[in-house]
Parts: C-alpha cells; structure tokens; sequence
C-alpha cells in the first residue's frame, strides 16, 4: 500500500464510524426522547393521545383510589389544572397523597393517563427537580417542610416500573 | 481542637499547592534544578496536610461531635461505626474531601514513583497537578467548608440518608474515585508534555501505568456502584442510563481507548498527538461528571446538596482545566513531530478501529446525557432521553468491538495476515456457534439472548488464543517447552486476554438477563410461588430491632425439585430519624444466578406485595468486571511497566533532553 492509500483507508474509517455514529444519534433522538410536561403545560399544548410524555406534579389529596388488583387511579395537580392517571404495578415506597410524584406513560383517547411507571420521591425533603419547576411555575411552591431546601436536600427517585 | 487543627492543615495545604504550581513550573522555565525539585516535597508535604484534615474531619464523625454542621446534617450517635466513617464522604463537603485526598495522593503517588521520568516533564505535571489541587481546595474552604461550627449544637444528629448506609457506601466511592482522580496524573503528565513541547514513545511509557491503575479502579468503582443500586433499588435494574452513571461511563470508555492508543504509541511510536488528546478529554470527563454530579444541575442519590455558587464555581474550575488545556493542545500539537502512517490490516491498525468505536460510543453516550441539558437551557424544554436512545446508539456502535476484539489481539505490528487471524479463531468462532445453538435449544428466545451468549463464549474463548498461540506454537501436544513459554510468556500478555475475557464473562451475564423470570405477587404466609425454576415458599414474618432502624422481615425458603436449596430474608427498615423506609432486597446466588426478593409495606388484609425474581447467570455482569480488573492488575505488574525497571530506560530520555 502506498502512502495516499494508508491516509485514505485511515481518514476513510474514522469518517465512516463517525458518520455512522452522528446518524444513529440524530435518529434515536427523534423517536426516544420523552418530553417532560406540567399539567397546565400539557393543558396550553394539547396533547393528543398516544404520545410518550412523562408529567409531574402533586398527587391531589382525596383522589387516589385502590382499584381491584394493583390498579390504582389519581390525579396529578399543580394547583391550577389537574389530570387524572391510571397505573397498575407496585407503587415506590414514598408514594403518598399531597407528595410529589413523576409518571411516565401517555393519554389515552378518554383523556385519562395511562402511567407504566410511577417515579416517586425517596426522601421527605426531597422532591423531583422537574415537579418542583411545574409548582414553582404556578406559583404553588413552598420551600418548607423540615429543613431549608438546598442545604440538606437529597435523596434518590425510587422507581416503580410495572411488570 | 482537632476540628480548628483540620481546617488549618487544609488551609495550609492550599498554600503549599499554590507553591507546588508555581515554583517547579518557573523553575523549569528558569532550567532551574533546585526550584524544579521543590516539586516532590510539597507534592508529598500537600498529601500529608490534606490527610490530616481528612483525618480530623472523620474523628468528629467518629466521635460524633454535633457542632459541626456537616455532622450534624449527616450523623447520629446511633449509627453503626463503619457508616460513621464512611458517611463521612456520604455528603457534599466530605465527598468532595475525598476527592482532594485522593487527588494529593495521585499527585504524592506520582512525586513518589516516578523516578524515571525526566526532570523537567515530572516539574510540569507535578504543577500542573497543584494547580488542581489548589483549584478544588479554593472550591472546599470557599464553597464547601466540612468544618463549619454550629452554636448552639445540637444533641442528635439527622442521621445519613438511609439509602447510603449501606455497606457499599464503604466501597464504592473510593474505588470510583480513583478510577476518576486517578487520571489525573495522566491528565498532568500531557499537559506538562504540551508545555513542554516534546512527545516520544517513552511518553507513552510513562502514562501507560497510571492510566491502567485509574482504569482498574474506574472499572471495580463502576461495577460496584451498578451492583449496589441493584440489590438496594428493589426492583432489579442494574444500569439505568441515569446521567450520574452515564458521568463514570464516559471517562471509562475514553480512558479504555486511551489505553490502547498508548500502546501504539509506545510501540510504533504513532498516535501521539491523539493520545495527547485523549489523555485530555479522559480527565476532562471525569472533572464533567464531577460537574454534573456536584453542581445539583442533576438531581440523585448522588447529588447531595444544590446551591448555585458551587455549581458555578466547579463550572469555573471545570472551564478552566478543559479550556486551558484544550487551547493548549491547539496551540501546540500542531507543532508536536508526527507519528508514521501504518497499514489498515496490523495491530496498530485494530486498535484505530477500536479508537474510533469506542469514542464514537462515548460521543454517543455523551450526546445522550448532556442534550436534555442544553435544551432545557436553550428553551426550556423538558425531555427524558432514557434507555431506548442509547440501546439504539451505544448498543450498535459498541457491538462491533466484541466481534473484532480478539482478531485484533490475532493481528501482528506493522503487517499482518487477516486470513490467518481468523482462520485460527476458528474454534473460538465455533464454540460461539455450538453455545448459541445450545442456548436456543436449552433457554430459547428473546434472540438477542443466545446471540450474545453465543457471541460472549466466542469472546471468552478468543481472548485466549493468542497466548495459547504463543505457548503452543505447533499444536497442543507437538508443542515442546510449553511450560517454559508460559512463564516466559509477558504478564501484559495474560493481562489483555484476562481484560477481554471479563468483557465477555459481562457479556454473557447481560444476554442472560433476556432469561430472566420476574413475578408481582401479594404474598401470604405459607404460600408458594413458582419463579423460574425455583419454588419460594413464605414461612412468614417477624420484626426485630437494628441500631437505628426497625425492620420487617419475611422469610421464606427456595426449593427445586422438593428439596430446599437456600433461605431467604428480605426485609424492609424504617429509619427513625428521616422517617424514611429502605427495601432490603433477599438475594440469593445460585449457579451464578440469583434469586431476588423484594419486599413492600404490608396492607391491610395482611398480604405483602413483593416482587419476586429469577436472573440467571446475573452475577457474571460483575464478576467480569472483577475479570477485567484483574487482567489490568496483572499487565500492572508486568516487569516492562514495572517501577524498578523502567528506571534503565531513563537515560535515554535524559540523553535526548541534555542533546536538545
């Protein structure tokens, strides 16, 4: 092999593999990526059904309901707008009426949301960035609970993937 | 007192790494051997005030001394000593502590064992490591002080996060450490190259040891941490994509190449100016995770506390090191003498391809953990990239490399024969095929389960036909002085195939995972389920009492075939003081697989909801890891690499630098 073919076969594979590389991540981007909304995000966009979304707010006191099995029911708030869910599996450990919670899944044609995973805070003073962002949003976050936020605040979501 | 005497050595710690930049740096401008020997003294004298600090900071957990706010936010009296000691990094300030210990020790480390690099590179990079020092010690006294006082103090302590008192906590951050920090040496080493403006084969000599030990590290601390989020998640997962792991896969993907450029350079004495590189960004990656991790712009178990003027300042520090070095390498690499070109079909040419595969992965990786940050700040779009993007991306970029990985090792320098590579891969090649039919015959689908099974066997057994070639030139029974080849056989030798094979031995723990059996149930007491294979049968649960929990456990026994083969307790803790409930997941190791239990709160009618889980061949995905590291560890040892040898070589350097 001469020199200018050594260089071509050299400079020939590192733009393949990059190429190759640059396009598989500008596809999986376009279909894997789940948006992160708000229940009045999610009112002011209009989501349609069938779209992976995950949404994150309170979980509305009163409304959560044990269905038969492991089914649950619930509305996630955030003060102004709420949107009723629908999960079955096994919840985290911290899920709990008036908490923060992170659902993943996507609305079904009668507006409900059909979550296939429930994420959970794992720590009292703990809440997860993006709900906090929604509620502060709305103007209905407090920073109380126990200690001052941001001194002592961590903790790890817990998750409840269905089965 | 000890506490005042903690901050001071700190302080005073910051002051010696400020003399450690300056003084050997001018001194090597100035040619100056007096000024450039000032390096290892307070390299060692840095390490030595950090340490003592260190020390005196785990004496107040110890001795749970509730005036200091960094205990009191992170202790409790009734705390079990081994968290005491370990929770002292389970925090902001003390984990960044470790950090500075770490980094002091790879800076004493380097002052320490490198003898045989010269003068003027070891007075560069020993400053170049101050100058790290100095930066991330700024950030503890200005940001981040462990020694804070509270007045009045307190009585009891808040206690550590529950989920961090845990056994792992004692092991895995340590190792990640200094996997993470242990590149910085590396990092220091190319800088000082940079400035210096001379790069040869020896470089890579010099590099090529500290690179292994960091990347041994790196791969026990990622392997723990993966193991360890497993068993105490409670639902079974073992890598989930999360940012923070993403932040130690990337130095681990840049620093594996990284490894294997220096072998090129050091033996064909090409490469150099990429190895410069990736000495840069593999370091650069690792103080990025820190970013990441620190700085609360991720929300973890990992990150502790979230205030923006560390998140700025450890920005700073981060744009500082990257930038400076990266304008650095501009300014000078064009400079640097070039390495020959060489044929695309030799071992010099294999490793470019896994160059190219492995930072293209890392890209990927890199791309996928960083691009829902840079949207959310360019417009506020919040998005999840999780599993499926980089299944798609990482997974086909990275699959390539266990296929070529032993034909790589096949190929010789300079000119080799493909042909003759694989023809004698041959039975790897069809083991391969003979366990993939066997799996399907034996497990059947999900296909990419017996492929990967198929394709790890073929791994395993092809990491080794190379020093099988080499011990038994002519057949394994016409082969004379097979013994005396074996030991004459280099450790690095052993070391790569043991490296590769443990990629394998992971490989095949991860295809098995398609096999896995998993069950949701409401568990009642002296009921049975079947999972798998195996029967578990509860038996019924008691409570009890730990140092500062309560707990719930559930026994239960694992049959097959009638006859009971294990115990098994999960159990569920509730933390008093952080009202705060932890699942102990029941595991149990079977045949390399494991039996995995986990418990939920009991309901009203009595019934547990658990979910139960048979993963076969599970363990192997960290068992490989120990594989790999133990590869690494013996090309550690290997006499070339060897301290003590490597001191022969000095002269020619030292010849080289007295002619210029």
């Amino acid at each position: 092999m001469t020199r200018k073919q050594k260089r071509l076969a050299l400079i020939g594979g590192a733009l393949g593999v990059l190429g190759l590389a640059v396009g598989m991540v500008l596809f999986a981007l376009r279909d894997n990526v789940v948006f992160f909304y708000g229940p009045t995000e999610m009112a002011e966009k209009q989501v349609g059904p069938g779209l992976r979304l995950r949404i994150g707010g309170l979980v509305k006191a009163g409304t959560l309901t044990h269905l038969e099995g492991k089914s649950i029911s619930f509305d996630v708030t955030d003060g102004n707008h709420d949107v009723p869910v629908a999960y079955t599996g096994l919840l985290p450990d911290l899920f709990k009426e008036g908490q923060g919670v992170v659902a993943e899944g996507a609305l079904d044609k009668g507006g409900v949301f059909r979550a296939d995973s429930i994420l959970a805070k794992h720590d009292e003073r703990y809440m997860p960035r993006e709900v906090a962002d929604a509620l502060k949003k709305q103007g209905t976050w407090q920073a109380s609970s126990g200690a001052p936020q941001g001194k002592t605040a961590d903790g790890k979501t817990a998750s409840g993937a269905s089965q | 007192m000890i506490v005042e005497v903690g901050h001071y050595a700190l302080v005073l710690a910051l002051a010696i790494a400020l003399m450690q930049t300056i003084l050997p740096f001018w001194g090597a401008r100035a040619r100056d051997a007096r000024l450039m020997a000032v390096a290892r003294p307070t390299a060692l004298t840095q390490f030595a005030f950090v340490a003592l600090s260190y020390a005196a900071l785990t004496y107040a957990h110890v001795a749970s001394d509730f005036s200091l706010a960094n205990v009191v936010e992170n202790s409790n009296s009734n705390m079990p000593l081994v968290y005491r000691i370990s929770g002292v990094w389970g925090n902001h300030e003390g984990s960044m502590m470790l950090w500075v210990l770490i980094l002091t020790l790879s800076g004493a480390a380097m002052a320490v064992f490198s003898r045989s690099i010269p003068p003027r590179l070891l007075a560069d990079a020993l400053s170049m490591q101050g100058l790290l020092g100095a930066a991330f010690l700024l950030f503890i006294l200005l940001t981040s002080n462990p020694f804070a006082r509270l007045s009045p103090a307190p009585l009891e302590g808040a206690d550590l996060n529950p989920i961090l008192q845990d056994p792992g906590l004692a092991i895995h951050p340590p190792l990640l450490y200094l996997g993470y920090v242990g590149f910085s040496i590396v990092f220091s080493l190319a800088a000082a190259a940079l400035i210096g403006g001379r790069i040869d084969a020896a470089f890579a000599r010099f590099i090529r040891p500290w690179t292994l030990a960091a990347w041994c590290f790196l791969t026990l601390g990622i392997a723990m941490g993966s193991y360890w989020a497993y068993y105490t998640l409670g639902w079974g997962g073992f890598w989930f994509w999360d940012p923070v792991e993403n932040a130690s896969l990337l130095p681990w993907l840049a620093g594996t190449a990284l490894l294997h450029s220096a072998a090129v350079m050091e033996k064909r004495d090409a490469l150099k100016i990429w190895t410069i590189f990736l000495a840069i960004l593999t370091f650069s990656l690792s103080l990025l995770g820190t970013f990441l991790v620190r700085s609360g712009v991720l929300t973890s178990v990992h990150a502790f506390a979230s205030d923006p003027q560390r998140g700025l300042f450890i920005l700073a520090i981060l744009v500082l090191f990257i930038g400076g070095s990266l304008f650095l390498f501009m300014l000078r690499a064009p400079t640097l003498s070039k390495g020959g070109l060489f044929a695309p079909v030799s071992r010099e040419g294999a490793l470019v391809l896994n160059n190219l595969l492995l930072t293209a992965s890392c890209a990927a990786v890199f791309v996928g953990t960083l691009y829902p940050l840079a949207l959310e700040a360019w417009n506020g779009d919040k998005i999840s990239v999780g599993a499926p993007f980089f299944n798609l991306t990482f997974g086909p970029l990275f699959a390539p490399l266990l296929l070529i990985m032993p034909i790589g090792q096949m190929l010789a320098w300079k000119r080799a024969d493909l042909l003759g590579a694989v023809q004698r891969l041959f039975f790897a090649a069809a083991c391969g095929f003979i366990a993939m039919a066997v799996f399907f015959a034996v497990q059947g689908a999900p296909s990419l389960a017996y492929i990967g099974a198929g394709v790890a066997v073929y791994l395993i057994i092809g990491s080794f036909v190379e020093v099988y070639g080499r011990i038994f030139p002519s057949g394994l029974f016409k082969s004379k002085n097979a013994f005396v080849r074996g030991k004459g056989l280099p450790l690095s030798a052993w070391g790569s195939a043991f490296a590769h094979a443990g990629l394998g031995v992971t490989l095949l723990g991860l295809a098995a995972t398609g096999w896995g059996a998993e069950k949701v149930v409401a568990m009642k007491a002296g009921e049975a389920y079947d999972v798998g294979p195996y029967r578990l049968e509860v038996m019924g649960t008691t409570s009890d009492i730990g140092p500062n929990y309560k707990e719930a456990v559930a026994h239960m026994t694992i049959r097959r075939g009638g006859e009971v083969v294990a115990l098994l307790e999960p159990s569920k803790r509730f933390f008093s003081t952080r009202r705060m409930s932890t699942s102990q997941a029941g595991i149990v190791t079977l045949n390399f697989g494991q039996i995995y239990v986990s418990i939920a709160d009991q309901n009203d009618n009595g019934t547990i909801d658990a979910r139960l889980y048979w993963k076969p061949l599970v363990s192997l995905i960290w068992l490989g890891a120990l594989v790999m590291a133990f590869g690494g560890g013996l090309s550690l040892s290997d006499r070339r690499l060897r301290v003590g040898v490597a001191r022969r070589a000095a002269k020619l350097p030292s010849n080289a630098q007295i002619a210029s």
